[in-house]
C-alpha cells in the first residue's frame, strides 16, 4: 500500500507537528520509501508468536502505596516556558 | 601524558599521589578548550571553577583515605543524561533551555562515586542517527582521518557520537553512553574505543531523556574493556523509580577482565556473513575468531534465522515509542514554546520549530504505525517479529557462551555520504539492532586499523546479565589485538 498526501496530513495532525503544504509531499516521499521497505516482515510467519513486550525478564513489582516524592512545586514549574501563579499558562481553551 | 591514561590507570596515579584531580582536571579542560572548537564534542562543559571545586574535594578524600572507586575521574556525559543543575539539550532546539532540577539515577550513581563531570557530550538529536549529525547544535568531528586523505571529514557515528570522539581525543578519561539500536557501540567502533551496552534493565533509565522505552540502556564508553568494567559497576544497580530495572546484584565487573575464558564456546552466526560485506572487515572476523581460537576457546558455527528482520523490525518499533515519549514536548511545561491562537496551535507550531527533521520523520513513522488500521500490519507484525529474534539468541545460547561479531558495516565513513537514502543510513546498525531487540549484553573492543589507518571493531554477545563473560572474552580479544593507536585529532598530539 502507498502512502497518499491525505494520509500524511492526517498523521502530522495527530503527531501534533505542523507542517506547511509546501513539505507535506517530500515528507510523504520519504515515509513512503521507508514503508516500503517494511514489506519484507510480510514473508515472515509469526502464526502463534506472542508480541514481544519489552524484554520481559523482569517481572513488573508493586510498591507501597505511599507518598514518596512531592513539595517541589517551585522546581517543577521551574522550566516552564509561562507560568501564572503556581499554574503552567496556556491561551484560553474553553470559549 | 594525563589526557591518555585509562581510568585504571587515572585512578592508581591519584591513589599515589603521582598527580592532582586538579592536575587531572586542568589537564582536560585545557584540552577541552583547544580542541572542542573543532571536534564538537561537547555541547556544554562545566564551568572550569566547578570542576576544580570538585577536583580538590576529590585530592582532599585522596588525603583522607576516603576515595571512592570514580574518585576525580573526569567523565563525560551524554547530554541524554538529566544532570540537576546543568542544561540537559538532547541535541535538539526544543530543550535548548532545559535546565534539570534533578539528577538522572545514572549519573547520580557516577557522582556517589567520585566521578567529575567535565562537560555534557553531544550526540544525534534525541539519540536518532548514526552519524551524528543529526544534531541541532552541529555535526561532531571524528578525531581519526583517513591517511592521505585528510581533509576529509568523518563522522564519528551516532548517536552517542560526543561521547565516543571525546573519549577518543582526549578530552575526557571515559564517557557515558547509550544505546537504542547500537548507539553506544557503533560510534566505539568507529572511533577507536569500547563500548558496552549492557543487558536492558541493567542500568535505570530514569532521568535519561527517553527515545524508545523498551530498547533503551545506558552504558560506559571508555578506553579499556577493564575501564568498562568498572565504570558500570558504578552506573549499573536496582532502582525502584525504573520499573524495568533489574534488583539482580551487581557483580564485580572489572574483575571478569583477564580471567581465563579457554574451554568457552564462541558462537560465529552464519547470518551476520552478509553479502557486500567489506573484505577487511571479513577479514578482521576471521583474525578475532583465530585469536579465541588461540585463547583456548572453541568456535561454534551457530544460526540466527530472523537476524535480516532486526532492522525493519528496529525501525517499525522504536519509532512508535519515540511518537508515544516525544509527545510530552508541547511546549507547556518546558522547553521552548512557539505561540500561536489557540492551545492545538502551540503544539503544532512548538514542535514542527522545535524538531529537526530526522526525529520528526520519525515521530510521524511512529504515528503511523501505531494508527488505527495500520496497528497488526506494522507494530504487532513487528513485537511478534521481535520474539522471534530474541529466540534466536535464547536458542544460540543453549549451545554456546558468546557470539563474535563484527561491531558494523564499514569503518567511519565521511560527512555527506550514506545521506540520500534513510535506508541506506539505517544500515549502519545491522549487525547492532539484534542484541538490542534481544535485550541482551554486547561490547564492542577495537582490534585494528583498515588500509585507511581507521579503527575497525569486534563485538561479543552474551547471555542475559552476562556481562562477565562478555567482559572476560572482550579483555582477550583486547590483549590479543594490543590496539594502541591514538587519532590524529588528539589532545598530546604536537599541534
Amino acid at each position: 500500500m502507498s502512502l497518499d498526501l491525505a494520509t500524511t496530513r492526517r498523521i502530522a495532525k495527530l503527531a501534533r507537528i505542523g507542517l506547511a503544504d509546501a513539505e507535506l509531499e517530500t515528507v510523504r516521499q520519504k515515509l513512503d520509501g521507508i514503508l516500503g521497505w517494511f514489506n519484507q516482515l510480510s514473508e515472515v510467519d509469526v502464526e502463534g508468536v506472542p508480541p514481544m513486550v519489552g524484554t520481559e525478564m523482569e517481572a513488573l513489582r508493586q510498591r507501597d502505596d505511599v507518598v514518596t516524592d512531592g513539595n517541589c512545586q517551585a522546581a517543577v514549574l521551574s522550566n516552564a516556558p509561562e507560568k501564572s501563579g503556581p499554574f503552567y499558562a496556556v491561551p484560553k481553551v474553553v470559549e | 601524558m594525563l589526557t591518555k591514561l585509562t581510568l585504571t590507570e587515572a585512578r592508581a596515579g591519584l591513589a599515589a599521589r603521582k598527580f592532582s584531580a586538579r592536575d587531572l582536571a586542568k589537564a582536560h579542560l585545557d584540552a577541552i578548550d583547544r580542541l572542542n572548537p573543532k571536534l564538537n564534542a561537547y555541547i556544554t562543559v562545566v564551568p572550569e571553577q566547578d570542576v576544580l571545586t570538585a577536583a580538590d574535594a576529590a585530592d582532599a578524600r585522596y588525603a583522607a583515605g576516603t576515595a571512592r572507586p570514580m574518585e576525580g575521574l573526569p567523565v563525560g556525559v551524554k547530554d541524554l543524561f538529566c544532570t540537576k543543575g546543568i542544561k540537559t539539550t538532547a541535541a535538539s532546539k526544543i530543550l535548548a533551555n532545559f535546565i534539570p532540577p534533578y539528577e538522572s539515577t545514572v549519573t547520580a550513581r557516577l557522582l556517589d562515586a567520585g566521578s567529575l563531570f567535565v562537560g555534557k557530550t553531544n550526540l544525534d538529536e534525541f539519540a536518532m542517527g548514526s552519524a551524528n549529525i543529526t544534531s541541532a547544535y552541529g555535526a561532531v568531528l571524528n578525531p581519526w582521518q583517513r591517511k592521505g586523505d585528510e581533509a576529509t571529514a568523518l563522522v564519528p557515528g551516532g548517536s552517542s557520537g560526543g561521547s565516543a570522539a571525546a573519549v577518543a581525543a582526549g578530552l575526557a578519561l571515559a564517557a557515558t553512553g547509550t544505546d537504542t539500536g547500537g548507539s553506544i557501540r557503533q560510534p566505539a567502533a568507529f572511533c577507536g574505543i569500547v563500548g558496552l551496552k549492557p543487558t536492558y534493565g541493567r542500568c535505570s533509565r530514569w532521568g535519561t531523556i527517553a527515545y524508545a522505552s523498551s530498547l533503551d540502556q545506558a552504558g560506559p564508553m571508555t578506553r579499556t574493556v577493564a575501564d568498562a568494567g568498572l565504570m558500570l559497576e558504578a552506573m549499573a544497580g536496582f532502582d525502584e523509580k525504573d520499573s524495568t530495572c533489574s534488583n539482580r546484584p551487581v557483580p564485580a565487573f572489572a574483575q571478569a577482565v583477564g580471567k581465563s575464558i579457554k574451554g568457552l564456546r564462541v558462537g560465529i552466526p552464519a547470518e551476520y556473513r552478509a553479502p557486500g560485506l567489506s573484505p577487511e572487515i571479513s577479514a578482521m572476523w576471521e583474525q578475532g575468531i583465530a585469536w579465541l581460537r588461540d585463547a583456548g576457546c572453541e568456535i561454534v558455527d551457530v544460526s540466527l534465522p530472523h537476524t535480516k528482520y532486526g532492522l525493519a523490525t528496529y525501525y517499525i518499533i522504536a519509532p512508535a515509542e519515540c511518537s508515544s515519549n516525544l509527545a510530552r514536548y508541547d511546549g507547556i511545561r518546558f522547553g521552548e514554546r512557539k505561540d500561536a491562537a489557540t492551545l492545538d496551535g502551540i503544539y503544532e507550531a512548538t514542535r514542527a520549530a522545535g524538531f529537526g527533521e530526522e526525529v520528526r520523520s520519525r515521530i510521524l513513522m511512529g504515528t503511523y504505525v501505531l494508527s488505527a488500521g495500520y496497528y497488526d500490519a506494522y507494530y504487532l507484525k513487528a513485537q511478534k517479529v521481535r520474539t522471534l529474534i530474541k529466540r534466536d539468541f535464547v536458542e544460540a545460547f543453549e549451545k554456546v557462551d558468546v557470539l563474535l561479531t563484527p561491531t558494523a558495516p564499514s569503518a567511519a565513513f565521511a560527512q555527506g555520504e550514506n545521506m540520500a537514502d534513510p535506508v541506506q543510513m539505517y544500515l549502519n546498525d545491522i549487525f547492532t539492532v539484534p542484541a538490542s531487540m534481544a535485550g541482551v549484553p554486547a561490547l564492542s573492543v577495537p582490534v585494528g586499523l583498515d588500509s585507511k589507518g581507521l579503527p575497525l571493531g569486534l563485538q561479543i554477545i552474551g547471555r542475559h546479565f552476562d556481562e562477565e563473560t562478555v567482559l572476560s572474552v572482550g579483555g582477550a580479544l583486547e590483549a590479543a589485538a594490543g590496539f594502541a593507536h591514538t587519532p590524529t585529532l588528539h589532545a598530546e598530539a604536537g599541534a
